[in-house]
């Protein structure tokens, strides 16, 4: 498979006067175009992972790494002005806290319309007609008065949604998104799914997708990184991931609950730390 | 007596063609120390009715009892004891410029307590993030983390009726399981009583005895959690919702 993405040693560190802390402890992993599913418990680094790609980790954190790779461009060695010409266009992120990263003084609208200009020589009412377009695939129903709606009028499943159209405005090489359908409820899950979907297929855009929920990564991603402290502790093929042998993935596993088998306590972790000091599995193929 | 009636609830918001009706003739009772369910499509308006209740939708008409007291306009000051909400979106939930020390520290000042520190000692271990998070600010927080303080800051009150909503649904499913198990708990210890809104139906038949089903701004269906797991729901939209469940 096309490598389109190869992350190598990536490390991301946050010093403080009480020492440095690693949230990024040497990952290291290729995308091609292809689902590839990062899953861990909170706090694991997945979000510093997809974060640290776009070198988007926020000062006094350090981002480091051999090389990320970019179909040969080392995003490393590129100038915060060339890293601006990377966000957005060649690699989209959708952010795990969808309102927050939406201007809430301007409407719905006007922040997609913008940013559709800025990636297409339109006028105002064909960016506005492709803009409804767009909140229409992603099930949103009463497109027109979203458009005219703020930030902080949409239900939480709402602003995931906008967040998914607006990022795929660009036609990115690469889509992160960072636990794009946390919020949503089955039905409209899956549609959100379905256009990631068609993206990888159709036009061969190479997607992270950054989730808790175990069962939806099994079923809608290929590959799957297991991250516990900052490291990876075992990659899968989604569809095996129920057969998954490490103690800490069989663990989550073990925590969901059932409504065929209902009971008082769910499982929890017994955190051995052992797992956090195994390297790191590399997920370069 | 019941913890909480809500008789044809009405919520809207703005006026003319943006003017949207969230809510639509909703009725339900929960008992004390019952644990009730939300669960719908996304924008049917299960937020919406925790905002009511709470006093965070201005726009409104029908009968809201809590604990016997018939809600009006505005909430008096000892209403927040009784009633505690937890957010869906933890990252606007929490002041970016405040400590998780200075928020629990407030909240229980706020609530009269005088054993401050004690009290934020107790309640960083009761939600499981223990005292080396004391004094990092939300940035410093992973989505997870910021979620059990925002839990953390609604048990701080001690609150007899807790309005959750989505409350697991930005965690990861181990973390998940500890926050549910703590919910168990704490409910079982202090005799709470939970209105939970999830998307996650299994979360619901986990945590609940009873559920409602909501569609377009209406309840369609309330039905025991019994229903839910033998999958017998009445409302097609209810079925569609269980089968796509599975
Ligand atoms: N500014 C910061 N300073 C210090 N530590 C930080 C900072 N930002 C994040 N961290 C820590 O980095 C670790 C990794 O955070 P990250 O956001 O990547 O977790 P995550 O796996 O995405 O978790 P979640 O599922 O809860 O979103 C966490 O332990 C977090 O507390
Ligand atoms: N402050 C507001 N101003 C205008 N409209 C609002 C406001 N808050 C909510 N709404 C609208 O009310 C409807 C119901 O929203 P609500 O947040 O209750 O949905 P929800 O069922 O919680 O959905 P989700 O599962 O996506 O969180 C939506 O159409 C939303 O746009
Ligand atoms: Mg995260
Ligand atoms: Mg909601």
């Amino acid at each position: 498979m096309e490598t389109l993405l190869d992350v190598e040693d990536l490390w991301v560190k946050f010093p403080s006067r009480q020492g440095v802390f690693d949230a990024v402890r040497g990952v290291s992993f290729t995308l091609g175009r292809e689902r590839l599913g990062i899953v861990g418990e909170s706090g694991s680094g997945k979000s510093m992972t997809g974060r640290a790609i776009l070198r988007l980790i926020r000062s006094p954190g350090i981002v480091e790494a051999t090389q990320i790779s970019l179909g040969g461009d080392d995003l490393m060695k590129k100038t915060e002005k060339e890293m601006r010409a990377v966000r957005g266009k060649r690699i989209s992120m959708v952010m795990q806290d969808p309102k927050f990263s939406l201007n809430p003084v301007m409407t719905i609208g006007a922040q997609i319309i913008e940013a559709y200009r800025q990636h297409n020589k339109v006028s105002h009412a064909d960016a506005y007609a492709k803009a409804l377009e767009m909140l229409e695939a992603v099930s949103i129903r009463d497109a027109e008065r979203v458009m005219r709606a703020y930030p902080h009028e949409m239900s939480g499943g709402m602003g995931q949604r906008i967040m998914i159209a607006m990022m795929l405005i660009p036609n990115p090489e690469i889509l992160i998104a960072d636990e794009p359908t946390s919020a949503l409820d089955v039905s409209v899950q899956r549609q959100v799914l379905d256009i990631m979907d068609k993206l990888v297929k159709d036009r061969g855009m190479g997607l992270i997708f950054i989730s808790h929920d175990l069962n939806l990564v099994a079923d809608f991603c290929d590959r799957v990184l297991i991250m516990y402290a900052g490291r990876i502790v075992e990659i899968c093929k989604a569809d095996k991931l129920n057969e998954a042998k490490h103690p800490y993935t069989r663990g989550l596993l073990n925590s969901l609950p059932r409504l065929d088998a209902p009971r008082d306590h769910l499982e929890v972790l017994k955190r051995d730390p052992a797992w956090s000091e195994a390297p790191s599995v590399s997920g370069r193929v | 007596m019941s913890m909480l009636e809500i008789e044809k609830l009405n919520v809207w918001f703005g006026h003319g063609r943006d003017r949207v009706d969230a809510v639509k003739d909703a009725s339900f009772t929960v008992a004390r120390g019952e644990s009730f369910g939300l669960v719908g499509e996304s924008g049917s308006g299960k937020s919406t009715i925790l905002r009511a209740i709470s006093g965070l939708a201005p726009l409104w008409s029908g009968r809201m009892v809590v604990d016997g007291l018939a809600l009006g306009k505005v909430r008096p000051k000892t209403f927040y004891k009784t009633v505690q909400m937890v957010f869906q979106d933890p990252y606007a939930s929490l002041h970016p410029r405040h400590s998780v020390d200075q928020v629990l520290g407030e909240t229980l000042q706020l609530h009269g307590f005088k054993d401050i520190d004690a009290r934020v000692v107790k309640l960083l271990d009761d939600v499981g993030l223990g005292q080396k998070f004391r004094f990092r600010y939300p940035h410093q927080l992973s989505g997870g983390q910021r979620q059990r303080v925002a839990i953390a800051r609604a048990l701080a009150p001690q609150p007899a009726l807790l309005l959750l909503d989505e409350p697991t649904s930005a965690l990861d499913v181990s973390v998940q399981a500890e926050i549910l198990n703590l919910l168990v708990d704490l409910r079982r210890e202090h005799a709470l009583t939970y209105v939970m809104v999830s998307h996650d139906l299994s979360v619901v038949g986990h945590m609940c005895e009873r559920l409602a089903v909501m569609k377009g701004g209406e309840i369609v269906e309330v039905m025991g959690v019994d229903t839910l797991r033998r999958m017998e729901a009445k409302h097609p939209y209810s079925q569609s919702l269980l089968a796509a469940s599975v």
